[in-house]
Order: structure tokens, then sequence, then C-alpha cells
């Protein structure tokens, strides 16, 4: 009766998503056993073992699971996964991508995207991008979700250390598939989803050059950028900077939305943000109607006075 | 190369969905049914093949009701050359999705198969996936860029913080991101010729799989409203706010 937790990692660290579902996991009140799958993952397995409430940790190491490709994965998930009730994963895109396939092999629906678990068999989760929450349960056998990471506090770290045991890898049987790269965005920069402050830019920036207005606030804060659909689509900033409806779900402590009218599909992916700020300079603007402060003007004189008064804040 | 493309009906967009009263789900009474945006970019991409010649026969599939054929009249008024509805009244979930779209892959043997990421009403992103498992295929999702080649494909796909390439020996699944193409606009004399495109409507028996849904929903409810706040005029307001009432900087 026990729940199966894939950890997402980069074989450095755990990813702080991870951390989200199992709190997640908590709500079961199962024994919870985390696997952690990679090609060297000593070190990310000794950083989980010291969760609190996870009772076992499992470790399967092979070149073949280096780039977390789901196609290399599954086989093993799907052997470990027989002895589980519940398997969990983040609703990040490493967790999109893995689950549904693992599910599809055990012949068992998924739930995607969970906010709210209930009990043991009645989930929350939102449809039509976040403007309805259905509440659903599951007839399968086994239970195969996603969690949304922003959704729950992150788990503690706490004294304990879980046992931590070996389990054999099982050969893929797709052949034929090669990782060639992978680009990161912006190393120096948080990563969207994890980042404590967020600053969006929106069409009212005008151009790709004027968002390095945008740049120079965030990097004052220590935030991650984020933008509005139109901005993406105008090509001031790259895909992966999208927030809303079919870009990236986000909800830091504070979200400061910069030029962004507050479309229904922007909205979807920020409203829970704890503190939400608004510069705009249509006081009708949608944004204004979530924001917690507004400020109705030129964003090209209210910003850069921002980041000016909140380098003499940041200072003192 | 024949490909296959699986599309969704869904509400429109731009529209605000209701849920209705009794909570018992969304209403969709009087309200505009489009294409699902992401199935729309997967036609588009096959299209894009078949002009560039390698794509031989693109064959739209829609699971769902009998409306469903209206969204398959616009995928062959968009440039795929057949449709094929499998007809039900069951809610269409991604497993059983998944299984009526591998009994249709077996019939048609495609040697790709484009579908969205994800439909924007049950927002699941799920049906891609599960194909590839059942078909033991490879997958390619959230694609921003494909290269088809002689017997492989290369796939960008945006995950997140970045992009990542792969390559995958064909036949492969691949789900479609926002930005692998923007979709055209059918013409009015294409919507005329799509009227006299091959187009073939099966019963779920036919297939011989079980479209029953795994999922039940107990209901459907508005998320909590936020709380709209107040407006400052100086900046110098807003960061005090921010540093003492809000205590976030």
């Amino acid at each position: 009766m026990s729940l199966l937790l894939i950890a997402e990692h980069d074989h450095e660290t755990i990813a702080p998503a991870t951390f989200a579902v199992l709190t997640a996991a908590e709500k079961f009140s199962v024994p919870i056993h985390v696997i952690i799958m990679g090609s060297s993952c000593q070190k990310v397995t000794e950083e989980i073992s010291f969760y609190e409430n996870v009772e076992k940790v499992w470790i399967v190491e092979n070149q073949a699971l280096s780039h977390f490709i789901p196609e290399n994965m599954v086989n093993t998930l799907l052997e470990l996964a027989k002895g589980y009730k519940f398997i969990l994963a983040p609703s990040t895109t490493f967790g999109k991508n893995l689950l549904p396939r693992l599910a599809a092999l055990l012949d068992v629906a998924q739930i995607s995207d969970v906010i709210e678990i209930q009990d043991q068999n009645k989930f929350v989760r939102p449809i039509y991008a976040g403007n309805a929450l259905a509440t659903v349960t599951s007839e399968d056998a086994i239970k195969v979700l996603t969690v949304r990471p922003t959704a729950f506090e992150k788990a503690k770290k706490g004294s304990l250390k879980a046992p931590i045991e070996l389990y054999p890898f099982v050969p893929p049987s797709i052949r034929g598939l090669t990782f060639v790269k992978k680009e990161e965005s912006s190393a120096e920069r948080p990563e969207l989803t994890n980042a404590s402050i967020v600053v969006s830019g929106g069409r009212g920036l005008q151009s790709k050059d004027n968002f390095a207005l945008i740049e120079d606030l965030a990097d004052l804060l220590g935030a991650a950028i984020g933008a509005s659909r139109a901005a993406v689509d105008a090509g001031f900033v790259p895909n992966d900077y999208q927030v809303g409806q079919t870009g990236k779900v986000v909800a830091p402590t504070l979200y400061i939305a910069v030029g962004i009218s507050g479309a229904i599909q922007h909205l979807a992916g920020m409203k829970e943000s704890k503190v939400i700020v608004a510069i705009n300079k249509d006081p009708d603007a949608p944004i204004f109607q979530v924001a917690d402060y507004g400020i109705v003007g030129d964003l090209f004189t209210i910003l850069p006075e921002l980041t000016a008064k909140m380098k003499t804040v940041m200072k003192n | 190369m024949k490909i296959l493309v699986a599309v969704k009906r869904v509400i429109d967009y731009s529209i605000k969905v209701h849920v209705k009263s009794d909570g018992s789900g969304i209403d969709f009474s009087g309200v505009k049914m489009s294409i699902n945006p992401f199935d729309e970019i997967a036609i588009e991409e096959a299209v894009r093949l078949k002009e560039k010649g390698i794509a031989s026969e693109i064959v739209a599939v829609s699971i769902g009701e009998k409306t469903c054929q209206e969204s398959l009249r616009t995928a062959l008024a968009l440039g795929a050359d057949r449709a094929i509805h499998v007809e039900t009244s069951f809610e269409t979930q991604p497993l059983c999705v998944a299984k009526a779209l591998k009994a249709l892959v077996e019939r048609e043997n495609p040697r790709l198969v484009i579908l969205g990421k994800q439909a924007i009403d049950d927002d699941c992103n799920q049906t891609g996936q599960m194909l590839a498992a059942l078909l033991s295929w490879p997958q390619g999702t959230f694609v921003s860029r494909l290269n088809v080649k002689e017997d492989e494909i290369e796939v960008v796909r945006e995950i997140d913080g970045g992009l990542e390439t792969l390559k995958m020996s064909l036949p492969a699944v691949v789900t479609t991101d926002l930005r692998l193409n923007e979709p055209r606009y059918a013409t009015l004399p294409n919507i005329m010729k799509a009227k006299q495109k091959p187009f073939e409507i099966l019963g779920e028996d036919v297939l011989g799989i079980d479209l029953k849904p795994h999922l039940k929903t107990l209901c459907v409810a508005e998320p909590p409203k936020r709380q709209a706040g107040i407006k400052v005029t100086t900046v110098d307001e807003l960061i005090d706010k921010l540093q003492n009432e809000a205590k976030v900087i």
C-alpha cells in the first residue's frame, strides 16, 4: 500500500518541484518510497534520503538514464510500479513527458496537474487553464498522478536518513533514440517556476531592446524573467519565458507584471502568486483586477525609477 | 510517407468558460467550438511536410461525438487528404483515446503521428505519450522544431529552462508545442474542396476497444476569485507597501 515518488534531479541537486510532490505525497498517509534514476546518482540520493517522511530511496543507475529519456526509464519503473498503489511525479516537463508513458503501460488513467488531495481517491485539478476546478476520482487500482509543484509547500529536511536500496535497470524496448543536446536559456537567473520573485514583461515593452529594463530590475531582485504570450510572439524574448495557459504556471512570492494587460491566458499562469504588482498605462487593464498593488502610468518612466529606488532599498 | 494527425474539438480558446450552477460541469450551451489550437499546429506541420514532398498522405482522425466531424472538415480544408471519425458518446479521456488511435495506426500504418501536446479543455497532456507507449514507438513531446529525414526525425523540445534536441528513428509520435509553426486559415475554395474529400465514420465497436472512461468527475467548481487590491500613485508608495505591508522585499 505504499507510494512511489519519481524524483526529478539533474545529478547535482534534487529539483525543488520534487519537494513539493513530497508534501503532496504525505497527504496519502502511506509509506513514501522515492526512486532516483540517472547515470550517477549518489549525491542526489543522499540529499533526498534525509527528507522527512521518506521511508526508502530506490536508486537505479545506468548510462542510458543520463538524460532522463522516458523510453529508457519506463521498463524499470513498470517492474517496480507493480508493488505500489500510488505513483507521483511533478507536473514539470520531466513528469509530463514520463508519467503518461508509464500509466499507459500499466493500463491506468493518469490524473494530471493535481493541486489538492482530498483523500486517497479524490483529487482536485484545474481544467480550462484554471478557469474551473474539477474534483476527480479514479477507478483504477493504481493511481498515477502528476502534482503541480506550486500548489504545495516544499517538504522539510529531517535528521534521520532513510535506507537506500539499489534496484536493477531494466533495458528499454525502444532503440534508435539519441540525445543530441540541451540548451539552457539562462544559467545566471533562477528557473522561472522555482523563483521566489518573477518580473514579467508584455507587449507594452514594445521591443526586444526595451526588455533590458525588465532584466535590470530582475537581476537586482534576483528574480526570474517572465513574459506574456504577446511579448513572446513578438520575438522580444525566448519561448520558455512565457507565463500562462500554454506556457509556465508560476506562483512566486512576488510577481511584477510590467506592460501586461492581463489576458485570461496570462492570468491562468500567475494568479496564484502571493503578491502581484501591476504597472500599466491603461487603468482599465484586467491585470489590475488581480493585482494587490497597481500603478497606472508609463512603464518607461516608472520602471527605471523603481529599479533605481530599489537599488537604494536593497543597499540598506 | 503517410502521416496521421489527431484532432480534438474543444471550446474555442477565446471563450471564457462558465461552470454550471449545479457544479456538474462546464456549460456548453451556445458556446463556439473549434479545433484544439495545438492540434491545428499538428495539422499545419503535416501540411508543410506534404508541401515539401516529404509526406505523401495526411489522414486526420478524431474521436468523440458526431459534432467532431465539423473539426475534421476543417482539417480537410486546411490540407488533410482524408478524415476518419470514430464516433462515441463517452467522454473522451486520454488513455481510451490513445487506445483508439493505436487501433487506427494499426489500420492505416502511418510512419509519423502528430498531435497537440495537450487539449485546452481538460489540459491533460497525456495522449501522445500514451499512444507512443502503447505502440512501443519513440516520442518527441512539446516539439518546437521538427526535421524529418529519411528514416529518422530530429526534434527540438521545449523543456523547463531551455531546449532539448533528440533524434529518433521512425515510426514515431510527435506532440506539438505552441511555436512549432503558425497555422494557416482555411480559404473558401479549400473549404468547398474539402467537401469532396474521403470521409469515413466508424463506430467504436469497429475498433474493438473499450472507450469507457477510467476517471469520474465528481464536481466542477469556479476557482476562488482573487480580490483586486489598491492602486498606488508613486513608486515610493509602491516600495513602501512592498516593504512594510506585504513584506516581500
